[in-house]
C-alpha cells in the first residue's frame, strides 16, 4: 500500500519546522513534497539581520542543507511559486505546471513586507526586507550608494538601519509613531534606545509621514518627500513598515480568510484536509510575526498530522530582544499597562537602566527592560507560568539576584560580555562557543545549546546566563515554555507535573504502565527520565512500587560515589556528625586494609574514603557495619547529613541541644529518596555555627524553642534559607521539618532542590500547607514516617546474593 | 572465531551490565537491554575514559556516568553531536550462555 502524500508550500522555518516535529513523531508515514519560491534551501530568516550586518554568512545560516531532504526522502522542488489548489483533485498546481496529488495539504507562505501605497513604491531601489534576494540588494546597494532610509521604526526596520550603517551607508529612520518599537516599549525605553542608536550615528525622524518616493535621473530612486514639504536624499529605501500574511493562493482556492488563513486549535483550517501553520495564519483572530509562537504552532500540528490528535494552540505570549549588538532591550507581554493594572518602576537614566513591570492581580503580566536585561528570560518565566508574585513583590524589580550564582566570575549581562568570557566554568565553554554554536547549527532552545556545546550542562549554574545568550543572539525567537509543561525529556511531551500526576490519579507503579499510558517515544526511556520515574514511583506508592536499580544513576546502584578514574568513595554515616574512637579505629582499619589512597573530612560533617576499587566495596561495607556503621547515603538524591555545633551541652551560649536533636532528626529521615539531596543543620543558637542558613532545612536553637529555615542552599546557588516558622519543642522540629520534607518529595520535579521548588511555588504555598493547616500537616508527616518505616541499611541488603553480582567482575584468563 | 564462554544470560540484569576483566587490553562491558540482545564494547567513553558498564542502558544506547555522553551499543560510537567511538567486539548468546570473542 503507498502512502498517503503529503504537500508543504511554502520551504520557509514554520513549514520546514512542522515536518520536522512530524519525522520526530512519526516518520515514514507520508510521501512528502515541499514547493518553495525561492531558490534557496531552509534558512533562518531571522538571521538575516546579522547577514547584512557582516556578521555571518548566507551559507551559515541555511537550516536544512539540500542533503537533508535527501536523507528524509521528500522531495523538494525550489524556486516554484503555487499558482492554484485544486481542492476538489486535491491537487496543487506551480507556475510552471508541476502538479502534485496531495491527501493532506499544509500551507506555510508567510508573510511579505507591506509596501505603503504611495507614488515611487515600486521604483528600482524600493524594496521590502524579506529574504535573502533583499538582503542581498541593501548589500550591493551599500557598495555602491549613500544615502538610506528606512522606513519604519519596528524591530526589523531598525535591524535593517544598523545593518546598512555598519556597511557605510548614511542612515535615516523614518517613523510614524511617536517613539521607535512603540509596539514593543514604551516612551521611556523608546527614547533611550533612540539615544544609544544615535550614538551609533543613526538619524531619526519621527512622527513622519511619507508622501512620495522621488525618481532620480537614472530612473532609481532619489529621494524622499514627507507631507509637510521636508525631502531627504535617498538612494535605498527599505520599506519595514509591517508585514501582510500571504493568504491570497488559499483564499483564492476557496479556503476561509480573514486577515491571514483562518486556522482552529489544531492548526486546521476550514477545509479538513488542509492544514496551515506560520505567518500567514490567522488564530484566534491573531497573525504572530515571530518566530517562537509559529514552532509552537508547528508542533501542534505536527501532531495532528501524525493522527495522534493530542495537543492543542492556545496562543503565544511573546517577547522582543533587539538583535543590535551592544544594545540590551528586552520586552515581553502587556508592557503598557493600564487599567487594573499596577507598575514598577526602577528609572536610572544616567547609569542608562530602565526597568518597568506591569502586575495585574498580583501576577506578572508584562515587561521592559533597557540596558539591564539580565532577569529578562527570568521575568518571561514568571510571566508565563503566572505564578503569585506577592511575597516576592518588594524585591521583584531588583531581578532574580544572578550575585549568588557561581562559576561565570560573576557575569550576568549576556549581551555586554566579551566573546572570550567564560559563561560554563564546568566545561570551559566560553560566550563565542555558544553564539557561534546558535548561529551556524541553528539552535532555538536550552537544550539544544547544551546538547551541541555542553554549556549548562553539568552544574547548570550558567543556564540563566545562557538561556540569555540565546535570547539576544536569536531575538524574538526565543520562547521557554512554561515551566509546568516543559517536557521531560526527548522520549515524551509530557511534563514532569503532568507525568507526576498521571502516576497519582491513575494509581501507576511501573514504569512500563507509565511509558503505555503515557505514549512515550522510546522502549525503555533515556536516561533522564527512567530515574525520575523510578522515584516518582517510589516515593508516590512506598512499599508498593518497586524499585528498579537499572533505572538509578550509578551512585544510588553501587551505593558509592564514582570518581573520574572509575574508583568509588565511600562515607560511612555519622549520626549529626558524632562519632566515637571505635568507629575511628574501624575507618582506619578498613582505610589501611583495602589501601585507601585519600581519606578527607567532608563538608557534612563525615569521613570520605575514596579511591576504592568496585569490587572491594561489598567487602569495605561488611567491615563498617560490622563496626556499626551504615551507608552515609553521600551518593544519593536523598538525605545526605545533618550538620550540628555542639550546642548547650557544651557550648555556653548553646539554647538547645543541637546535636541531640540532629541526631533525632538524621534517624527520622533515614534513607529518604528525594527529587534531590536533602541536607540540615541544627544550631544551638543565632551565632549558627552548623551553617543553618544555607540548608535544606535549618533549625537554629533560640531560649524558646526552635527556629526553622526552610530551602537554603550553599552550592551552585549561594541561597539564603527563608523563614518558616518557630516551633517550641523537638517533636515539632520533627514534625514540621519532615511534613516540609514529605510535600517537596510528592510534588518537587526530580532534581529540583528545594531552593528551586520553592521559587517554582513560592512560600505561601508551602507555608499554607506546612504552618496554616495543622491537620495537612500531620497527614503529610505520618507519610513521611509511613514511607520510612523499616528502612534498612543499603550496604547490608546489597551484599545479599543477587544484588552482589554487580560488584563481582568476570575474569578472563588469557 | 574463539568463543569464549563469560556467563549465563541471567547473570547480567535487563538493561545492566557486567564487567570482564581481561589480563590485558582492557576491560570489556557486556550489555544486555531489555529485549535480550547482548552487545559488548571496550569498557571506556571515547570522552574521558568512563567506564561505560557502570552507565545507564536504554534502548541500544548506554549513558556513560561520568558526563552523559550516549553511546550505541550496536557501534560503539558517540550519539551526535558527540563524536568519538570505542571498540566493539562480537558477542552470542546460545542456550542461556553468553560467548564473546576476544
Amino acid at each position: 500500500m503507498s502512502k498517503p502524500r503529503l504537500v508543504l508550500i511554502g520551504n520557509g522555518m514554520a513549514g520546514v519546522r512542522t515536518i520536522e516535529e512530524l519525522l520526530k513523531i512519526k516518520p515514514d508515514h507520508y510521501d512528502i513534497t515541499i514547493f518553495g519560491a525561492e531558490p534557496h534551501p531552509n534558512y533562518n530568516r531571522i538571521l538575516l539581520s546579522p547577514v547584512l550586518a557582516g556578521e555571518m554568512t548566507v551559507q551559515e545560516i541555511v537550516l536544512n542543507e539540500l542533503d537533508w531532504y535527501k536523507e528524509k526522502g521528500i522531495t523538494l522542488h525550489t524556486g516554484k511559486q503555487i499558482s492554484k489548489i485544486d481542492r476538489v483533485k486535491r491537487k496543487v498546481i506551480a507556475e510552471d505546471g508541476t502538479e502534485e496529488q496531495y491527501d493532506r495539504l499544509l500551507i506555510a507562505t508567510g508573510s511579505t513586507p507591506f509596501m505603503l501605497p504611495i507614488p515611487g513604491n515600486d521604483l528600482p531601489g524600493v524594496i521590502g526586507y524579506r529574504d535573502i534576494k533583499d538582503t542581498d540588494e541593501m548589500i550591493e546597494a551599500a557598495r555602491l550608494h549613500k544615502h538610506a532610509v528606512v522606513i519604519g521604526g519596528g524591530l526589523l526596520g531598525l535591524e535593517a538601519a544598523n545593518g546598512l550603517k555598519l556597511r557605510g551607508m548614511d542612515v535615516t529612520v523614518v517613523h510614524l509613531g511617536p517613539w521607535l518599537l512603540e509596539r514593543q516599549l514604551d516612551e521611556v525605553a523608546g527614547k533611550m534606545l533612540q539615544q544609544s542608536l544615535e550614538d551609533k550615528g543613526l538619524k531619526f525622524l519621527l512622527q513622519k509621514q511619507t508622501e512620495m518616493l522621488v525618481q532620480g535621473e537614472s530612473g532609481r530612486v532619489a529621494a524622499v518627500r514627507f507631507k509637510d514639504g521636508m525631502q531627504i536624499p535617498a538612494d535605498l529605501v527599505v520599506m519595514a513598515a509591517g508585514i501582510r500574511p500571504n493568504y491570497a493562493l488559499a483564499e483564492k482556492s476557496g479556503i476561509y480568510c480573514n486577515r491571514g488563513i483562518v486556522v482552529n486549535d489544531t492548526m486546521q483550517t476550514y477545509d479538513p484536509k488542509v492544514y496551515a501553520v506560520g505567518e500567514c495564519v490567522s488564530h484566534r483572530g491573531i497573525a504572530y510575526g515571530l518566530v517562537a509562537p509559529l514552532f509552537e504552532q508547528a508542533k501542534v500540528a505536527a501532531n495532528h498530522l501524525a493522527n495522534y490528535g493530542i495537543g492543542r494552540y492556545t496562543g503565544s505570549v511573546t517577547s522582543t530582544k533587539l538583535k543590535v549588538t551592544g544594545i540590551d532591550l528586552f520586552s515581553a507581554g502587556d508592557y503598557m499597562g493600564g487599567e487594573g493594572t499596577e507598575e514598577i518602576l526602577l528609572n536610572d537614566p544616567h547609569g542608562g537602566v530602565y526597568k518597568k513591570l506591569v502586575i495585574k492581580d498580583n501576577k506578572l503580566v508584562g515587561g521592559v527592560m533597557y540596558g539591564d536585561t539580565a532577569d529578562g528570560p527570568w521575568y518571561f518565566q514568571l510571566l508565563k507560568d503566572g505564578r503569585d508574585i506577592h511575597d516576592i513583590r518588594d524585591s521583584l524589580i531588583f531581578g532574580q539576584s544572578l550575585v549568588g550564582d557561581v562559576g561565570h566570575a560573576g557575569n550576568s549581562k549576556a549581551a555586554s560580555m566579551a566573546d572570550s568570557a567564560e559563561v560554563c566554568g564546568c566545561n570551559g565553554i566560553t560566550k563565542g562557543v555558544i553564539v557561534q554554536a546558535i548561529k551556524a547549527k541553528g539552535l532555538f532552545t536550552l537544550d539544544e545549546v547544551k546538547k551541541h556545546t555542553k554549556a549548562a550542562s553539568s552544574c547548570g549554574s550558567c543556564a540563566g546566563l545562557v538561556e540569555q545568550i540565546l535570547a539576544s543572539t536569536i531575538g524574538g525567537a526565543y520562547t521557554p515554555a512554561a515551566s509546568d509543561q516543559k517536557p521531560m525529556c526527548a522520549c515524551t511531551e509530557h511534563s514532569h507535573a503532568k507525568v507526576r500526576k498521571i502516576i497519582r490519579d491513575e494509581h501507576l507503579t511501573t514504569k512500563e504502565t507509565v511509558f503505555a499510558e503515557l505514549g512515550w517515544t522510546t522502549a525503555n526511556g533515556c536516561e533522564k527520565c527512567r530515574p525520575a520515574l523510578n522515584y516518582y514511583l517510589i516515593s508516590t506508592w512506598p512499599h508498593e512500587a518497586k524499585d528498579d536499580p537499572q533505572s538509578r544513576f550509578i551512585n544510588e546502584r553501587a551505593h558509592a560515589n564514582i570518581q573520574k578514574d572509575g574508583t568509588y568513595s565511600v562515607v560511612p554515616r555519622m549520626w549529626g556528625g558524632l562519632t566515637t574512637p571505635n568507629e575511628l579505629r574501624a575507618i582506619a582499619d578498613a582505610a589501611e586494609k583495602y589501601n585507601v589512597p585519600t581519606v578527607k573530612v567532608t563538608g557534612g560533617q563525615r569521613i570520605d574514603l575514596l579511591g576504592i576499587k568496585k569490587e572491594d566495596l561489598p567487602a569495605i561495607w561488611a567491615d563498617l557495619n560490622a563496626a556499626g556503621m551504615v551507608s552515609g547515603h553521600a551518593y544519593g538524591k536523598s538525605i545526605r547529613t545533618v550538620k550540628t555545633c555542639v550546642g548547650m551541652e557544651h557550648c555556653r551560649f548553646g539554647t538547645q541541644l543541637a546535636m541531640d536533636m540532629g541526631v533525632k532528626l538524621e534517624k527520622m529521615l533515614f534513607d529518604m529518596y528525594a527529587p534531590h539531596k536533602v541536607k540540615l543543620a541544627v544550631s544551638g543558637c543565632p551565632r549558627n555555627c552548623a551553617e543553618a542558613g544555607i540548608k535544606d532545612v535549618g533549625v537554629i536553637g533560640v531560649d524558646s524553642g526552635y527556629e526553622l529555615y526552610i530551602g537554603g542552599n550553599g552550592g551552585i546557588k549561594t541561597e539564603v534559607a527563608q523563614f518558616l516558622c518557630k516551633v517550641k519543642s523537638d517533636e515539632e522540629v520533627m514534625e514540621y521539618s519532615g511534613a516540609f520534607l514529605e510535600l517537596y518529595r510528592q510534588e518537587g520535579w526530580y532534581l529540583e532542590r528545594t531552593c528551586h521548588w520553592l521559587e517554582r511555588v513560592g512560600l505561601d504555598y508551602v507555608k499554607g500547607k506546612i504552618v496554616e493547616d495543622e491537620e495537612g500537616r500531620k497527614v503529610l508527616y505520618a507519610q513521611l514516617l509511613a514511607a520510612l518505616k523499616d528502612a534498612k541499611d543499603p550496604w547490608a541488603t546489597s551484599r545479599e546474593a543477587q544484588p552482589v553480582k554487580q560488584f563481582i567482575p568476570i575474569k578472563l584468563e588469557a | 572465531m574463539d568463543w569464549k564462554l563469560i556467563c549465563k544470560l541471567d547473570d547480567i540484569p535487563q538493561l545492566g551490565s557486567r564487567v570482564v576483566q581481561r589480563v590485558a587490553g582492557g576491560d570489556i562491558a557486556i550489555f544486555r537491554t531489555s529485549d535480550d540482545a547482548v552487545f559488548a564494547l571496550h569498557d571506556k567513553c571515547p570522552h574521558k575514559g568512563g567506564p561505560l558498564s557502570q552507565g545507564i542502558v536504554h534502548g541500544r544506547k548506554v549513558t556513560c556516568p561520568l558526563h552523559g555522553w550516549n553511546i550505541g551499543l550496536d557501534d560503539g560510537l558517540a550519539v551526535a553531536p558527540d563524536v568519538g567511538g570505542c571498540n566493539k567486539f562480537e558477542v552470542k548468546v546460545e542456550n542461556g550462555q553468553v560467548y564473546l570473542a576476544a
